[in-house]
């Protein structure tokens, strides 16, 4: 369980939690509505049946019947009785060890971070130290000082508690401390702990209360285990633990006796484990954070059925590739709305538009990548002779369209090796040897100028720069000679001047393999310096088709083009002089 | 990202062309060997930490602890004989270097109860304890990986919700049940009820079933869990779909491409998850009457033979920085990364 | 002192005026990490900004640009070399705590708009504790804070909402309120427009030019992008791998650039005249 909550040290908080989530979290309402239970059970039951749970009768050992529906004890005692009486001191003592764990830990971890380095360090090693090793453990050493008893079983769970909590509560306000609102809190003048109050501990307080729900399971279970070895609550008082340790020297003749407090403690973990996943859901920020404004939807149309293509149709056959009236929809919402174009072959197409104009999105529908939800459809979508919207041979696909990404840090995997990467689609579709697909990559990557090419297959991806990686990105889609390249914002994530040689090379390479390339970017002076054609698009439609020469000589006869030329700073400030 | 200006420079770059690769000039830049001198660190500070705590426990008895271990109907001949045995009549920090000193040499004191040495009362005592835990680890990677990435690549993107509720609430209640209710459970229906198993001791590899069983069952659960939520968010990463766009068959896109960056932060939770099932063990052999450490601690409790707790304390604890130091290595192999970064986990 | 200083004459050749400046950094050397992995991120850099004056600072990733910015409000310390802020050394806890009587109030306007804002706290509670820094109330201050608001173009119902209801330029724009609240006399902007889409950079370098010839702000201006300084900045500085190449009066620069990397900068942008994908590399 306390693994559980080990993930929500990456759950970084983004805005104020829905009132709302609560209802679609129906883990949590069930979570919850069992703890209630267990809470009520608690206070209830020992008004109300601590005479059946204590006294001692003549109907020892009975199995469950009608009179006591879980059976009694060798005294007589009826088990359901006891085990729901047992409730509020277990539940009592889990709370006790649980708030001592929580508010010595929570102490500590802010400490740790408002302390000076040294300090900090010296609490940190210390922390790890003690996460080490089984808290069970560190109770048991707790028990041996102390002695068996409930007091001493709270003391030792809750201190065994403290370096988890510590170290958890580190790591979560040490994630928000780094952020850019904490710092710049700092040097407004806030003084350290009210920066650890005011923007610190609101940030990690949800991660924490599901820490705190699956920390109040676990010292429910463990103050219960030791109670179960015996060395927790001693007769006459019982708490779950202690009616299940009770209950196991006649397990033969008995079997029943640890129905009752076993059914209590599943209950219990159980409960508490479904709340914590309806807390972390309700924290989470891919729940919580609804989507940014978007563009609104545009009024739901279906493309026409006649088919008219914005260009000649003769050309139609020899084109690489088609797409004619492609729409794709996110639940009900267009995000692309019926875009048609072309691609001959050697032609560079370059797609412009800002965020959410839908450019990256008629990439990933051309390549087949969509992400899940989307929906796309079209009249015809088609990669030469390769109907895309149909099931199309993994094969051809692989070897006939290249893909290279935006991001070249995010787009490799940084657990394998780069040659294992680039020379993948030889060997598993082409069936080349080894050795000659990664010749074939080492060549390719000598032509792109990637240095010392045969070194780099032995490398990971975090050894190359960002330039290095992007050129190997497009020196591998052109290994299999593909008909089409889709390159989407592959230079967005570079530095300018790398930007410059990786356009470069790409033109170069383009030109000497004829291979036509769909290109998306959203600097419309890129696409302006490398496309034959471009199309403007804006809220998931093309509003203009326009030339790279046009865009070069800024020259531009939809508004929205020419507000976007207007827009390059260059271009603003030549006409400021002018 | 001081690297990325690399490419800046195109013609024929000179060979260190722009990363911070470790020199090869000094054995300290070897990722391994850095790696060891930093773990070493951690764990001589873990092992001061151990040390200390188990000497510890006799000091802080509160009164005087060889009244304390005595009893209360203890002669004054019988305390004092304790308090010599103890060396309580001798100022702490002395009495710490000879504790110190007598771990050097293998000397862990010696049983009030049975008055043999303890380091054999241990020895005599671990294998058990091994048997259990060793298997039961296996067990637990040997059932969540397959099964959480099964269910995390079946339910990727919002598929199958039924599955991923199912798997959700099935898993998470397993994962809650205590490692001994699950064992008395077991006792009840297997050995018990229809007696598949013996329900106790230690004479036959049958009567390990149960325990392990016990012992894993919960752990495989919540590690499956974090497999399964690893999994989906390693599916929704770029470099898987830089995979997709190979048109990789199914078994190869998972196994080749997400198992290894899952394996990192599932290694580094799994680690903790092992930690916590040694401490199940010690109340798991309880169940089952086992004659390992745990049952013998937690007599030794009972009874206030503190040399034995001492001695059983700081081994268990020997074994989980063991485990965490072969997670840790295990990482290593895996994710060449994880060597030098800082600090991962925990 | 009024929270909106009269612009006045703020032309950059008013500094005959036999004041410091505003900013001097001289021979800084600012080294990160410790031990093996310690990297000289700044090496000898020397930075003059007058007052009134629009600095830009121009460089790539690991140029060391967004280090000197933290420099100068003391996030980062010098391991040699001297800060001065209006003649003034700059303390050696930098900003933080209690400013030395008389020391320039330095405001920076952080790059990333999805982290720079508080998530949990509303747009007044943010200016709010710019203005109090240590009780943060919104009420005494909701004048002041519908007056900022105003400053950078947003409406005054928008001191009630969170920052997660808020597109990146107007979270910008947020934060350059934020900025103003604490009556800066300088405020570093570190690449403020980087995150943005062209036409929302646009609004944002337009804000940015009104509010100086409004309130006669100091502005240290930090980007990648040489188009974007080139149009705001007066003076500009170009660093590489943490050494500067080349200073001077904006145009100067780039009509006559001295430096090879200038050059090849300035060759790379896309919308500059000397841009070129056929050119065969070098």
């Amino acid at each position: 369980m306390a693994v559980d909550t080990a993930l929500l040290a990456e759950a970084a908080l983004r805005g104020p939690a829905q009132r709302r989530a609560w209802r679609r979290s129906p883990s949590l309402l069930a979570g919850g509505a069992v703890l209630l239970l267990l809470v009520v059970v608690g206070v209830v039951a020992p008004l109300v049946l601590s005479g059946r749970a204590e006294t001692l009768t003549g109907d020892a050992n009975l199995a469950p019947g009608a009179g006591n529906w879980l059976g009694t004890d060798p005294f007589g005692r009826d088990i359901l009785a006891r085990a729901l009486v047992a409730t509020r001191l277990t539940l009592l003592m889990a709370a006790g060890a649980t708030a001592l764990s929580f508010v010595a830990g929570v102490a500590l971890g802010a400490g740790a971070l408002l302390a000076p380095p040294r300090v900090r360090q010296v609490l940190l090693r210390v922390f790890d130290a003690a996460v080490a090793f089984p808290s069970l453990v560190l109770a048991l050493v707790v028990a041996a000082v102390l002695g068996a008893g409930a007091g001493s079983a709270v003391v030792a769970i809750g201190l065994a508690g403290i370096p988890g909590f510590a170290r958890l509560t580190y790591n979560l306000a040490q994630g928000v401390a780094t952020r850019d609102f904490v710092t710049t809190a700092h040097l407004l003048g806030v003084p350290g702990p009210r920066v650890l109050t005011r923007h610190v501990l609101p940030n990690v307080s949800g991660p924490l209360l599901v820490l705190l729900t699956s920390s109040f399971a676990l010292s429910l279970l463990e103050i219960s285990s030791l109670s179960f070895v015996g060395l927790g609550v001693q007769s006459p008082q019982y708490d779950w633990g202690r009616l299940l340790n009770e209950a196991l020297p006649s397990i033969y003749t008995a079997p029943w006796l640890v129905l009752a407090p076993s059914l209590m403690l599943v209950l219990a973990g159980a409960g508490a484990m479904l709340a914590g996943d309806g807390v972390a859901r309700l924290v989470d920020p891919r729940q919580v954070h609804g989507a940014p404004a978007a563009a609104p939807a545009p009024a739901a149309r279906r493309p026409p059925d006649a088919v008219v293509l914005g260009e000649d149709d003769d050309a139609a056959d020899d084109a690489v590739l088609v797409v004619d009236g492609l729409v794709v929809e996110a639940g009900g919402r267009r995000l692309v709305d019926d875009v048609s174009f072309r691609v001959r072959p050697g032609e560079v197409v370059g797609l412009v538009g800002e965020s959410g104009s839908g450019k990256s999105t008629i990439a990933m529908a051309v390549a087949g990548l969509l992400a899940d939800g989307l929906v796309a459809d079209a009249r015809t979508l088609r990669l030469r002779d390769l109907d895309l919207l149909g099931r199309p041979p993994a094969r051809r696909l692989a070897t006939e369209l290249g893909i290279v990404f935006q991001d070249p840090s995010a787009t490799f995997n940084p657990a394998l090796r780069l040659g294992s990467q680039l020379t993948e689609v030889l060997r598993v579709h082409l069936r080349r040897p080894r050795a000659v697909a990664r010749d074939a990559v080492v060549a390719a990557l000598t032509e792109i100028k990637v240095t010392e090419p045969r070194r780099r297959l032995h490398q990971h991806p975090h050894e190359l720069s960002g330039g290095m990686l992007q050129r190997a990105s497009i020196a591998a889609a052109l290994t299999t000679g593909p008909a089409l390249l889709v390159a989407d914002e592959p230079t967005t994530a570079l530095d300018v001047t790398v930007q410059a040689e990786v356009l470069r090379q790409l033109r170069r390479l383009q030109r000497e393999h004829g291979t036509a390339v769909l290109f998306i970017s959203h600097d419309i002076g890129v696409v302006g310096a490398l496309c034959d054609t471009v199309l403007v698009l804006r809220d998931g439609r093309v509003i203009d088709r326009t030339t790279g020469a046009a865009l070069r000589a800024g020259e531009a006869n939809h508004p929205w083009t020419a507000a976007l030329l207007a827009a390059r700073p260059g271009t603003r400030q030549d006409r400021a002089t002018a | 990202m001081t690297t990325a200006t690399a490419g800046a420079a195109p013609a024929p770059a000179a060979p260190g062309n722009g990363h911070a690769r470790a020199g090869r000039g000094s054995v300290l830049d070897l990722p391994w060997v850095r790696f060891a001198v930093r773990r070493a660190g951690g764990l001589v500070l873990a092992l001061a930490l151990l040390v200390t705590v188990t000497f510890l426990i006799v000091p802080l008895l509160p009164g005087d602890p060889a009244r304390a271990i005595a009893g209360s109907a203890a002669t004054p001949q019988a305390v004092a004989t304790i308090r010599a045995d103890l060396g309580l009549d001798r100022p702490l920090p002395q009495r710490f270097v000879e504790y110190v000193g007598g771990l050097a040499r293998g000397d862990l004191g010696t049983s009030f109860r049975y008055r043999v040495p303890v380091a054999d009362v241990v020895a005599t005592r671990l294998p058990y304890t091994v048997q259990l835990a060793v298997p039961a680890i296996v067990l637990v990677l040997a059932l969540a990986v397959p099964l959480g990435m099964a269910v995390g690549v079946l339910t990727r993107g919002g598929r199958r919700r039924r599955l991923d509720v199912a798997f959700g609430v099935v898993a998470g209640a397993v994962a809650a049940v205590p490692p001994y209710v699950l064992g008395t459970l077991l006792v009840v229906t297997l050995a018990i009820g229809l007696k598949l198993f013996p329900p106790g001791g230690a004479q036959t590899p049958a009567s390990l079933v149960l325990p392990i069983l016990a012992l894993s069952l919960g752990p495989a659960c919540a590690v499956a869990r974090v497999v399964r939520a690893e999994t989906s968010s390693v599916l929704e990463q770029e470099f898987l779909r830089t995979a997709r766009a190979r048109r990789l068959p199914a078994g190869r896109l998972y196994l080749r491409h997400a198992l290894p960056n899952l394996l990192t932060s599932v290694l580094t939770l799994t680690g903790l998850v092992l930690t916590s099932l040694l401490g199940g063990t010690v109340v798991i052999e309880n169940v089952f009457s086992y004659p390992g450490l745990g049952t013998e601690i937690v007599q030794a409790i009972v009874s206030k033979d503190y040399p034995v707790i001492q001695g059983i304390i700081l081994c268990v604890g020997v074994l989980a920085l063991l485990v965490n130091l072969l997670v840790d290595v295990v990482l290593g192999l895996v994710d060449p990364r994880t060597l030098t970064g800082g600090h991962h986990g925990g | 002192m009024s929270p909106f200083t009269p612009a006045g004459a703020t032309s950059p050749e008013a500094t005959e005026v036999p004041t410091p400046p505003l900013v001097h950094v001289e021979d800084l050397v600012v080294v990160l990490g410790h031990g093996r992995s310690a990297r000289t991120v700044l090496d000898h850099v020397d930075l003059t900004v007058e007052r009134g004056g629009v600095h830009g600072l121009v460089g790539e990733s690991g140029s060391g640009k967004s280090t000197l910015a933290k420099a100068l409000v003391g996030v980062h310390r010098p391991a040699s070399g001297r800060i001065s802020l209006g003649g003034i050394p700059l303390p050696r806890r930098g900003m933080r705590g209690r400013r030395a009587a008389g020391l320039p109030r330095v405001q920076l306007v952080p790059q990333d708009p999805w982290s720079s804002l508080d998530p949990r706290r509303t747009v007044a509670e943010t200016i709010a504790e710019a203005v109090d820094p240590v009780r943060a109330r919104v009420a005494p201050a909701r004048a002041r804070i519908s007056a900022l608001l105003e400053q950078v173009r947003l409406d005054a119902d928008a001191a009630d909402r969170y920052p997660h209801q808020f597109s990146g330029g107007q979270r910008q724009r947020i934060a350059v309120a934020r900025a103003l609240a604490g009556d800066p006399d300088l405020l570093v902007a570190d690449e403020i427009t980087s995150a943005l889409d062209l036409t929302t950079q646009a609004e944002i370098l337009d804000l940015l030019a009104d509010l100086r010839a409004r309130l006669g702000l100091t502005m240290l201006f930090i980007s990648h992008d040489l188009a974007v300084v080139r149009e705001i900045s007066d003076e500009v500085t170009v660093l590489l791998h943490g050494r500067v190449v080349e200073r001077g009066p904006t145009e100067s620069v780039f009509a006559r650039p001295s430096d090879g990397y200038t050059r090849r900068l300035l060759a790379a942008d896309p919308g500059s005249p000397g841009f070129s994908l056929e050119a065969g590399p070098v």
